[in-house]
């Protein structure tokens, strides 16, 4: 395992938090989700649903950047499609569905949110998931074993798996393009979008660009950025003609999802300090009880 | 007591119409294991991308850990605080545990994707991850349990090596090899033992930490930072009922005269430990004001009643009464209760409680499902009758003269 600065920088704050946490399983947001060491470069999208013409070529670039069977692209113009809510699976990794707000029907553009303190990262027993300095959320599929915990976990609901499989199945979830973006190149379903309702770019500046929006327009906008609080804050943020969004993810807090787990696994574990208090407790009972026996021993 | 109580191999025919029977429901189970690893798990399992755990982990998992409670609940009464007229239920609660943790790590291996790299969590820590407390927690006392029970293994052997043709010439030495083994061991075993019960509390605490993560997935009558304190504690109060429901049903299955004497005293510990359970639960109810959940009656309201009052509250008061624990019969009644409620709570849990926001439809278990948990349940029964008739485990009444006494893991004799 590689030790690599952000983890022990976890340590520290860790070893401090113990014995916080152990008084109070009340988490605190600084103290428990994965220590606050963002990239302040980290990168986001804004999508803006107003824009959004629901064509689904997003769909069909996605599939092709990630080598999954992308089919016609005209089978892709069928309004038939937006009876189905669908989810992100494995066979697509972002859909689009319809959705309304008072009778005006608006499309909007699911996948994974990139959190910033992601349930997955924390709950994935192998560290097969991580967070990387572009704030793409990214899985290793030489470690993963399929436990499957972090879909337990992500509170959107999104990693799928591929679970008609025998060998090698994988959890599927948006990668952000990293492969893409790493060389420079946009995500696939950016740069295929016509109408521009997605902008890439700094988190930071993005919701800027947003509150910049809302505020010039506030015809058009209802007067929030979704993703910007929410579990913590998401890499992908939303803003919307209606309080549309909020109703098309689950209702969530502004608190990191991991944040009451991680604490109280700090607490129970402590390094180590716990375990050998209780070690020594029934060593000391053990020793001091002896004399229960009715029988000396013998070696 | 008055007359001497040894460890022995049970020697009865070991096909009766009932092993016949769990072998049927074991090699259905099988069948549809090996489907799971030739064609997916989705061929076998109702799982999906919204219900990614179910019975395998809920029942064969959770549930399992927690009934393998008896080993390190009897080890603590009978090792730790040395009260020695329990060594009698000690042999075979180690025995339970050490198959129902066997089982519940096969249990995992055939639930995860990726069997193949189980061996993962050894070499990739994720310190943050409740799973990965779980799994190392649950690898080093399965090795644990292993060691505690070599001692019945020398027991067996020593001294009675006889390998049958050429291979009768490593006697000597195997045998030389447990004797050494032997000493070895009953110097360090305090170490072992001590090391089970705190691995034991550690992982039954940090098994009621995984769904926390779920947050609001995870209906609130369940979800509660508490978990893990709930955990540990229906995990102490259901050792000793597995003991007793166990112990009866083995003399009975093997003609002997159930030990209510023993049984009936350390069933005084399980009223109080339920209580503190219930008291637990409920005050968490009142302080997160979740009862209001229960005024309408609905699945989720029946499950959590059913759990409540049947596992619970109905056994509390029969341990509570004297005529129930010196009946043989009130012993194994009210045991079964406590037992069905943990089982009912792991459940709960882990699957009822479960609300993905996306859900289609709810899950329910598929017969493959199913028959591979009820397989387990029954190869797990067979390799407890094989394992005491070969082993020295159930005490029977002996006259046989005094053996030499060791500490720890062996039997007494009186
Ligand atoms: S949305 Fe889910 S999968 Fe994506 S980063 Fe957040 S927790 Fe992980
Ligand atoms: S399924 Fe894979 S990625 Fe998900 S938690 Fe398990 S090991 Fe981690
Ligand atoms: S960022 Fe890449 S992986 Fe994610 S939805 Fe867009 S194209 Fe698909």
């Amino acid at each position: 395992m590689s030790q690599n600065r952000r983890d022990f920088f976890k340590t520290i704050a860790a070893i401090g938090a113990g014995g916080t946490a152990l008084s109070a399983v009340t988490p605190k947001k600084n103290i428990a989700a994965p220590e606050n060491l963002l990239s302040t470069e980290r990168k986001g999208v804004l999508v803006d649903t107003t824009v959004c013409i629901g064509c689904r070529k997003c769909e069909w670039a996605c599939k092709g950047a990630h080598d999954i069977e992308q089919g016609n692209y005209e089978d892709y113009q069928n309004d038939k499609t937006f009876e189905t809510n669908r989810r992100p699976s494995a066979k697509s990794l972002t859909v689009v569905n319809q959705y309304f707000a008072e009778e005006t029907p608006a499309t909007i553009k699911l996948q994974c949110m990139h959190c910033d303190h992601p349930a997955c990262v924390s709950a994935c027993i192998v560290g097969a998931f991580s967070k990387v300095e572009n704030g793409s959320v990214i899985w290793d599929t030489d470690k993963c074993i399929g436990c499957r915990y972090c879909m337990v976990a992500c509170p959107f609901q999104v990693p799928a798996f591929e679970y008609e499989k025998a060998l090698d199945p994988k959890i599927a979830k948006c990668d952000f393009c990293y492969e893409r973006t790493k060389v420079g190149k946009l995500p696939a379903c950016i740069e295929i979008c016509p109408v521009e309702a997605m902008t890439y770019g700094k988190r930071e500046d993005l919701i800027l660009e947003a509150k910049r929006r809302i505020k010039n327009y506030p015809d058009r906008y209802y007067d929030h950025i979704f993703g910007e609080y929410e579990v913590g804050g998401t890499s992908w943020l939303y803003i919307a003609q209606k309080d549309l969004v909020s109703s098309v993810f689950p209702k969530l807090g502004n608190n990191p999802a991991p944040g009451v787990s991680e604490s109280i696994q700090h607490g129970l574990f402590a390094y180590f300090v716990p375990p050998i208090a209780v070690y020594a407790l029934l060593g000391g009972i053990m020793w001091l009880s002896k004399d229960r026996e009715t029988k000396k021993e013998n070696t | 007591m008055s007359h001497l109580h040894l460890p022995t191999p049970i020697s009865k025919k070991f096909f009766t119409p009932g092993v016949i029977v769990l072998s049927v429901i074991a090699l259905n189970g099988i069948i549809f294991l090996l489907g799971r690893f030739f064609f997916g798990i989705g061929s076998v399992t109702n799982l999906n991308d919204q219900f990614p755990w179910g019975i395998w982990i809920g029942l064969d998992v959770a549930a399992g850990v927690a009934l393998a409670a008896g080993g390190f609940t009897t080890a603590a009464l009978g090792h730790i605080m040395h009260r020695d007229k329990y060594e009698t239920v000690i042999r075979p609660a180690l025995l339970t545990a050490m198959l129902g943790y066997t089982f519940v790590a096969t249990g995992v291996f055939v639930d995860i994707g990726r069997w193949y790299y189980i061996w993962h969590p050894l070499v990739m820590w994720n310190g943050n991850s409740a799973l990965f407390e779980v799994g190392i927690c649950v690898m080093i006392y399965v090795t644990v349990l292993y060691i505690e029970f070599l001692p019945i293994v020398t027991e067996r052997f020593i001294g009675k090596v006889n390998l049958p043709g050429f291979l009768s010439r490593f006697n000597k030495f195997i045998d030389r090899l447990l004797r050494a083994l032997d000493r070895g061991l009953s110097k360090t075993m305090f170490v072992f033992i001590i090391a089970g019960v705190v691995l034991s509390c550690l992982h039954q605490s940090s098994l009621g930490t995984l769904m926390i993560i779920a947050g609001p997935k995870m209906h609130p009558l369940w979800q509660t930072p508490i978990l893990p304190l709930l955990f540990l504690l229906s995990a102490f109060s259901v050792g000793f009922p597995m003991v007793i429901a166990e112990s009866l049903s083995a003399s009975r299955s093997f003609g002997l005269k159930p030990e209510t004497e023993v049984l009936s005293s350390l069933s005084k510990f399980i009223a109080p430990l339920l209580g503190i359970y219930l008291i637990g639960k409920i005050g968490d109810m009142v302080i997160r004001e979740t009862f209001v959940y229960l005024a309408e009656i609905n699945f989720i309201s029946i499950m959590f009643g059913i759990e409540i009052i049947i596992g619970v509250i109905v056994p509390l008061r029969m341990f509570l009464s004297p005529e129930v624990r010196k009946s043989p019969t009130g012993l194994f009644i009210a045991s079964m209760l406590v037992i069905f409620g943990v089982v009912m709570n792991r459940f709960n849990n882990f699957v009822t409680a479960y609300n993905p926001p996306y859900a289609v439809e709810s899950y329910f278990p598929s017969i493959g499902e199913i028959s591979v948990t009820l397989g387990f349940v029954a190869i797990e029964i067979l390799m407890y009758r094989l394992f005491v008739m070969i082993f020295p485990v159930i005490s029977i009444p002996s006259t046989k003269a005094n053996i030499k006494t060791k500490y720890a893991i062996r039997g007494v004799a009186k």
